[in-house]
């Protein structure tokens, strides 16, 4: 049709859809106007009124019908067919309400996995930080790969970059936050003062600092809160705005409250408050803003690229920044690439992607194998209903309208499914956004479901819908209505149906699954074995900031001696030790250090020989952890400021670095200042960022040779945590009133590290289980069918005297065969994809024989449940009975 | 009473057509105007009018206007839109080729 057809045409048909009672009257009028001059022209020719009006009527060949012609005409029967459809299927569906609910639960599965695989996609990747023009911030990569990380490299990259508007930058700021009764122990974030003139956020009361108000540390003794800080603990009082909080004991001033959709420039938390970042030094006792070298001084740099500017360039010009800064200062610069992420997930933008790439990979895969079930479950329906589709094609329906029927089945299953699965996904996403996994992190999983959610479930179950509605309409369309009607059945069946070929794909898909999801709980049980180093069990780690509590580096190692005392008091405590910053595997916080051989003379990063990563230990420290010293002595109290510089390795350091475990005691090396250190002892090799990582090298050093006011102590004890866990914040408080206190087990702090491991596990778990009930559905629907279809049959086998055996194969054979090959091929994939799960889950081996024999024995029960009772249907079969009833 | 199909198929919409193209006209006064130029032969039926008119309009060909008639009732006016005009010609044209056939081979079965 043309254009100008549509012109006429669409409103007209909007007009009778959505004013049909002024169309309707219209055509009434009309109508009696013609009746009216009809009337009276009859009453001019003589005739009554009343014989004139019943000769007009006449003459109308029956004016209902015609008004129906003409409703006809205006298209109203588009709507009707459709409605005459939607109610036909649902009485037909009514009918059978066991296959009903199960095509709907199904498919509620299938779709309800995708929507919240999507949720996530949709919350980590799809949607930006609440700020304008989100996408063309960029920020530079944490980590290992930045070389952004000190305050003073910042100052040069932002002075000196020709690819960022502006930029500004920030730190994780983990303070003691006094309010006005007790410091608590606050996460927020140290920014450069320019920050929110970066972000272009407005203030949702008062103002925020600005780049002005900067001239260096302490210049602007300004905090302002997150909207949701101020709303738990100001209860959303504005008149906050002006008031002084204390921050490690040094005062602020509130300006102003952010407003509720920002939630700082990391979408996996909200912080409690931003500070300026120039006095971190001054709160926290450091000196990190005066070091080059540090690699922790800022957590992210970001900014808007100016217009035209593509990331590649900025990298380049991030680069030559680079290059110039280890040219200026070679020893505090290293030799690392920049990279740019974009600001929200920083370095985790890589992994993250890949995760949910994996999940959507699965969750399709879900889905494929659900449609391939219900293809087959309505390609079975459709063939037995042959007989009632024959009769309305023989009736004169036409093939269209028996096809939009069959559809309309199969989309309103989906369009319920889709419902389902969409409330139970949502209910879920709002779970897992309100989830805080863990204690004292400040951590969230943004996935609070959107409108994108439901716009992609309704496509997800209309596609579908049609997906597997189309799977029997060649059979209809084929369907020769004579042949069906006279003779009962749709003819003889092929070698290989295409039925066969759906069921099998679907168990390849499932047992794809089933595989990977052994392999990641095969993964997962092996990390939780695998060997730590240290022993976490029976230990409480107390978390102290000593800076909260207004102390500086100089005067923390006396007061740590103390506390180390008053604890190993306490009765029941059998070792305290104590580890600057946070022991191994803690919150995936761990740093390295750059160590130099002994006659090295030019400390620059590029001539290191190793980093391995460094601990500051107080003497009993390895007692304390349970880490076995190899060789050598432990630290004593005597290895202080004034003693010569000693050390502890661990084996690998010592294989390393001097070629063997007994060869190095006593040896020497430079650490990253140069100064020459004595290895005293060598300790048992562990893991210390992540459970994945290699063999890595470790280092130990006594603390007191390089103070911190941030340690935690770890108390091995015999008692009951909890109880000894209380006792140690007596103690501390009986020290120091002012200070916080966190006590946590160790094995508890080991959750974070395992978190996403065990998230791929508990996802991959249920998609796994999912798989399997999806094949059990499949195969079960199959042979449950297979048997119904050939009663007759296997009721004459079993009359000329059939075994059970013989009856089992006619009737079972193929569903079994198709089984083991989907099986098979299966297995095949799933050892393949299980390469791509190695980068999510730890210790994934596919090749294990027990994750093998495990799914094979899985598949095979799977079978075996699944045409338990369509077997014990056929086995049972009365022959008598059957043949009489035909 | 003649009804549609008494009328060669498609007939009903090309006489519409033809007799809107000469000025718009309601239901009533199309159905005099049909008798009056056909002389009677061609009979429509009153009630086959209007779903023919109603689908004509649906296709775009006509269009429909309330105004009022000489004795100031309301009543429904169709008109020929654009889009009528180039059916009209096209059907026009055909009708022409179909008749002059079907006359030929009428008269060759005479001959």
């Amino acid at each position: 049709m043309r254009l100008e057809h549509w012109w006429y045409a669409v409103p007209l048909r909007l007009r009778s859809l959505f004013q049909r009672r002024r169309v309707e009257d219209e055509l009434d009028e009309e109508l009696q106007f013609h009746l009216d001059r009809k009337i009276e022209g009859l009453i001019v020719q003589g005739l009554t009124p009343e014989a004139a009006r019943k000769a007009a009527l006449r003459s109308m060949d029956g004016l209902t019908q015609r008004k129906e012609e003409c409703r006809d005409a205006r298209g109203w029967n588009f709507i009707e067919h459709i409605v005459q459809d939607i109610r036909y299927a649902l009485r037909v569906l009514l009918k059978s309400p066991g296959f009903t609910v199960v095509a709907i639960a199904t498919l509620a599965l299938a779709i309800g996995a995708n929507a919240v695989v999507f949720g996530i996609f949709n919350g980590l990747l799809l949607r930006p930080l609440a700020v304008p023009r989100a996408e063309s911030l960029w920020g530079t990569v944490y980590g290992e790969g930045s070389g952004w990380q000190s305050y003073l490299n910042y100052i040069d990259l932002r002075d000196r970059n020709r690819s960022f508007e502006e930029l500004a930058a920030w730190n994780f700021a983990f303070v003691g936050l006094d309010t006005g009764k007790q410091a608590v122990p606050s996460t927020g974030y140290a920014t450069t003062a320019n920050y929110f003139e970066v972000l272009q956020v407005k203030p949702y009361a008062g103002r925020f600092f600005r780049a002005s108000d900067d001239h260096g540390a302490g210049s602007m003794p300004y905090v302002v809160l997150t909207w949701a800080y101020w709303h738990a603990h100001f209860h959303d009082d504005r008149a906050v705005v002006g008031r002084t909080i204390k921050i490690n004991k040094h005062p602020y001033t509130i300006i102003g409250v952010a407003p509720p959709e920002f939630r700082g420039t990391l979408l996996f938390g909200t912080p409690d408050f931003f500070m300026p970042v120039v006095d971190q030094d001054l709160v926290n006792g450091g000196r990190e803003l005066t070091t080059r070298g540090t690699d922790h001084a800022l957590f992210e740099t970001f900014g808007h690229l100016k217009p035209g500017v593509t990331v590649a360039q900025a990298e380049a010009d991030l680069n030559a920044v680079s290059a110039y800064l280890r040219k200026t200062y070679p020893k505090e610069s290293g030799t690392r690439k920049s990279t740019l992420a974009h600001v929200g997930l920083t370095a985790f933008t890589r992994p993250v992607r890949a995760f949910v790439a994996g999940l959507m990979l699965l969750a399709g895969m879900i889905l494929l194998a659900a449609c391939a079930n219900l293809g087959n479950l309505f390609a079975a329906r459709a063939a037995d209903r042959s007989r009632e589709l024959a009769l309305r094609l023989a009736l004169g329906a036409s093939r269209i309208r028996v096809v939009r029927a069959l559809l309309t089945e199969a989309v309103l299953v989906a369009l319920a499914g889709g419902a389902a699965g969409l409330w139970v996904s949502v209910s879920l996403l709002q779970g897992m956004s309100t989830w805080q996994p863990f204690r004292g992190a400040p951590l969230q999983i943004p996935v609070a479901p959107d409108a994108r959610i439901y716009a992609v479930s309704l496509a997800l179950a209309l596609v579908s819908g049609l997906l597997f509605g189309i799977v029997p309409l060649r059979q209809v369309l084929r369907t020769d209505p004579y042949q069906i009607v006279k003779a009962g059945s749709s003819g003889p069946g092929r070698r290989i149906t295409m039925r066969d070929l759906l069921l099998a794909s679907q168990i390849a898909i499932c047992a794809v699954l089933v595989t990977s999801s052994l392999v990641a709980l095969r993964g997962l049980a092996r990390s939780m074995q695998s060997h730590y180093g240290f022993e976490p069990q029976s230990t409480v780690l107390a978390s102290i900031n000593l800076s909260m509590a207004g102390y500086n580096s100089d005067r923390a190692p006396a007061m740590q001696r103390r506390m180390i005392d008053a604890l190993q008091n306490i009765p029941g405590v059998e070792q305290v030790g104590m580890v600057n910053n946070y022991p191994p595997l803690v919150y995936t916080a761990a740093f390295r250090t750059n160590i130099f051989k002994e006659d090295a003379t030019d400390f620059k990063p590029a001539n290191a020989v190793s980093r391995p990563y460094k601990y500051d230990v107080s003497p009993g420290y390895f007692r304390a952890a349970g880490t076995a010293l190899v060789a050598g002595r432990d630290f004593s109290w005597h290895d202080d400021k004034d003693a010569p510089r000693v050390a502890v390795v661990n084996c690998e350091f010592a294989r390393r670095m001097f070629g063997s475990v007994t060869g190095a005691g006593g040896r020497y090396f430079r650490a990253t200042d140069g100064v020459r250190v004595q290895v005293v002892g060598i300790v048992d090799d562990g893991k210390y960022l992540s459970l994945t990582e290699d063999q890595e090298p470790a280092i130990f050093f006594p603390f007191q040779q390089s103070p911190l006011s941030f340690s935690h102590m770890i108390v091995r004890t015999t008692r009951d945590p909890q109880q000894i866990a209380a006792a140690m914040r007596r103690r501390i408080h009986e020290l120091d009133g002012g200070l916080p206190v966190e006590t946590q087990s160790w094995k508890t702090l080991l959750d974070v590290v395992l978190f996403p491991a065990r998230a791929a596990t508990m996802a991959l778990g249920v998609l796994g289980g999912m798989g399997a009930m999806l094949s059990i559905t499949g195969i079960f629907g199959m042979a449950a069918y297979s048997v119904s279809r050939r009663l007759k049959e296997l009721g004459i086998r079993m009359a000329i005297g059939a075994q059970r055996r013989e009856v089992l194969h006619a009737a079972l054979g193929r569903a079994l065969k198709v089984l083991a090959l989907g099986s098979i091929a299966g297995l095949a994939l799933g050892i393949l994809a299980s390469r791509v799960l190695a980068s999510i889950v730890y210790q994934a081996t596919p090749r294990d024989p027990f994750v093998l024999a495990a799914a094979v024995l899985v598949m095979s029960l799977l079978g075996l449940v699944a045409t338990w009772a369509p077997a014990q249907r056929a086995l049972s079969l009365d022959p008598l009975t059957l043949l009489r009833e035909e | 009473m003649s009804r549609p199909s008494d009328l060669v198929q498609g007939t009903l919409d090309l006489l519409l057509l033809k007799i809107l193209a000469l000025e718009p006209l309601n239901g009533w006064a199309i159905s005099q105007r049909l008798k009056q130029v056909s002389g009677d032969v061609l009979q429509v039926s009153d009630g086959s009018l209007y779903p023919a008119l109603h689908k004509l309009e649906q296709e775009g060909w006509i269009s429909a206007e309330w105004k009022a008639t000489e004795n100031n009732r309301r009543a429904k006016f169709y008109s020929l839109t654009r889009l009528g005009k180039r059916q009209l010609e096209k059907e026009a044209a055909a009708w022409m080729r179909l008749s002059d056939a079907i006359t030929q081979v009428v008269r060759l079965e005479e001959a």
